[in-house]
């Protein structure tokens, strides 16, 4: 049950339209930024709108994120549809088979988790390099493993709430291991599919450590060359803010129309399912 | 509960995924530790036996000092700053305000978004530039009659780190906020009622009953955003590029790793953090299992 109006005070929008203009002051300067012509842009002048839509700067911007932005798309797509897959057959197994060992394993899968990449980042590239996997299979590879943990944990805990009776009752109708998954289990799953995939695609998408030492210059992801080309002092200002917004749409889009998903996954993430 | 066919079965399917596991992390793990105790400075390997010096060196390092009192500031005021204003936002919201759900994904949407956008955005924000050469959010406070703010943001000495938890706040904060919504909407409504009719304010209520409610809340939120403190990387590198005055562990381990090729002490700046982490997690993990298996 929603609390009921406590505080008929309409007062208290004051301080919720103030916080909402600075979650969306960088959205502003990104989108009238992006919009500005090359003859408007003055970083004395940032704040002022443009003058009609000139789409200068996201042309200039997409002529030189375009090839990372599609290595993006081709490292993280396997990735998250991978590691969700293995999440869930991990987690239906945890969850409906308590092998032995189980409760030692779990919690150690779970820390991996929380971990910096930075304990394990010289053995990771030492690694790759020795068994020949570089460059966007490589940076996909880990995403995949490093993933692991997480997708376990929501797919288990979704798992765990199902009723026994239900599982039982299959059995008794002859179903084995792999048809109660692929029957029952599966088909129920979507939601869980939905938030897991989207919390793997937002992260690898988002991730620049893994990127920055195992991906060369032609197979930089987005967030890679958008930080190079932040640091250059060649490209300017309004061509960076306009690159932002490119890097930031896909994850962006995916936040507006399926934001309760993401919320969940969130939620997921801080053990908290 | 299953065959022994399924049984056999169970563990094939499972075991890939617990092996990627044990060697990506622990294996890894351990493999740094070993790299941390070497002599390993130079493009080809080299295990030669080096005892803690990596780790001895590290702690008389002028630079680590820096990388230390950095983290501290930005673990601080990350934390704090995070943990009130989504508590605040989330208080705002169980008003039943209407276009709550609207204000909500509002505070949330920065959590979908890069560090590395987040960085170079802020980056433009914050510029220190004074003068007629004024903009970001320094102009903006010109143009509110707020001169006073105007402040040199990242480039500030000492503090400077503080400026970049600020980006950091404005990007984890509606997290903590969607921590505590979901806590204050867990707590039963007939609670607040009981009070209310006892005749507590509404301040009342949040401090007395809510606040100490939430507590499980808060320390999640603490754990959570303390061990991203210490991991904190992306944001910086986005905002200042690799700076002394910015600096932190994962920089140092970063640059002297990949730049300095001095294998042996980035091996030792990333174990140091594990345990940090761990120190923070351990508890944490075991603490949520078992509330789990009692409830």
């Amino acid at each position: 049950m929603k609390p009921k109006l406590r505080l008929t005070k309409y007062w208290l929008y004051i301080p919720l339209v103030g916080m909402a203009i600075f979650y969306l002051l960088p959205m502003y300067v990104m989108l009238v930024t992006g919009f500005k012509s090359f003859a408007e842009i003055d970083l004395k002048t940032m704040w002022n709108l443009p003058h009609g839509l000139a789409l200068d700067n996201f042309i200039e911007a997409f002529s030189k994120l375009s090839p990372s932005l599609l290595n993006s798309f081709v490292m993280v797509i396997p990735a998250a549809l991978i590691s969700s897959m293995l999440g869930s057959l991990n987690g239906f197994i945890l969850a409906k088979w308590k092998f032995r060992g189980a409760d030692v394993i779990f919690p150690l899968i779970l820390f991996g988790m929380f971990i910096p990449y930075q304990s394990i980042l010289i053995p990771l590239v030492v690694f790759m390099r020795s068994i020949g996997v570089t460059g966007l299979p490589g940076l996909a590879l880990a995403h995949i493993i490093y993933g692991i943990p997480i997708t376990t944990l929501t797919f288990r805990n979704y798992y765990a709430g199902m009723p026994q009776e239900l599982l039982e009752a299959a059995k008794i109708d002859g179903a084995d291991m792999l048809g109660i998954y692929r029957y029952i289990l599966l088909p129920i799953s979507i939601p869980s599919f939905v938030v897991v995939l989207i919390w793997q695609f937002t992260s690898a998408w988002n991730d620049f450590l893994f990127a920055v030492v195992l991906t060369g210059n032609q197979e930089w992801p987005i967030t890679v060359a958008l930080n190079n080309m932040a640091g250059s002092q060649i490209i300017s200002w309004n061509v960076q803010m306009a690159g932002s917004l490119l890097a930031a749409l896909p994850t962006l889009l995916v936040y507006i129309f399926l934001g309760r998903y993401f919320l969940r996954g969130l939620l997921a993430g801080s053990l908290k399912g | 509960m299953f065959k022994d066919k399924d049984r056999y079965l169970s563990v094939v399917l499972i075991a890939p995924s617990i092996l990627a596991v044990f060697i990506f992390i622990y294996v890894f793990i351990g493999w740094s530790v070993r790299v941390s105790l070497s002599k390993w400075k130079g493009l080809s390997a080299d295990y030669t036996w080096n005892g803690i010096k990596n780790y001895t060196d590290l702690f008389a390092d002028p630079r680590f000092h820096v990388d230390i009192r950095n983290t501290l500031i930005f673990t601080g005021v990350f934390v704090v700053g995070s943990i009130l204003l989504g508590f605040f936002l989330a208080v705002l919201l169980d008003q039943g305000l209407k276009g709550e759900g609207f204000f909500r994904s509002l505070f949330l949407f920065p959590m979908a978004i890069s560090y590395i956008v987040t960085g170079v955005v802020w980056r433009w924000l914050m510029n220190p530039a004074t003068g007629s050469r004024t903009s970001g959010l320094n102009l903006l406070f010109s143009y509110l009659h707020l001169d006073f703010l105007q402040n040199a943001w990242h480039t500030t000495p000492t503090w400077g780190i503080a400026a970049i938890a600020l980006a950091a706040i404005w990007q984890m904060s509606g997290y903590t906020m969607a921590l505590y919504l979901a806590g204050l909407r867990s707590i039963p409504v007939e609670l607040r009622e009981a009070a209310q009719i006892d005749g507590a304010s509404e301040f009342q209520v949040y401090r007395y009953i809510m606040l100490p409610l939430l507590s499980p809340v808060t320390l999640s939120a603490l754990i959570i955003l303390g061990h991203m403190s210490l991991k904190v990387f992306d944001l910086i590198i986005a905002v200042a590029g690799k700076q002394l005055p910015l600096d932190v562990p994962a920089i140092y381990m970063w640059q002297t790793t990949f730049d300095g090729l001095f294998y042996g002490r980035g091996a030792a700046i990333g174990i140091l953090l594990l345990i940090s982490v761990a120190v923070l997690i351990i508890p944490y993990i075991r603490y949520t299992l078992k509330t789990e298996t009692q409830s």
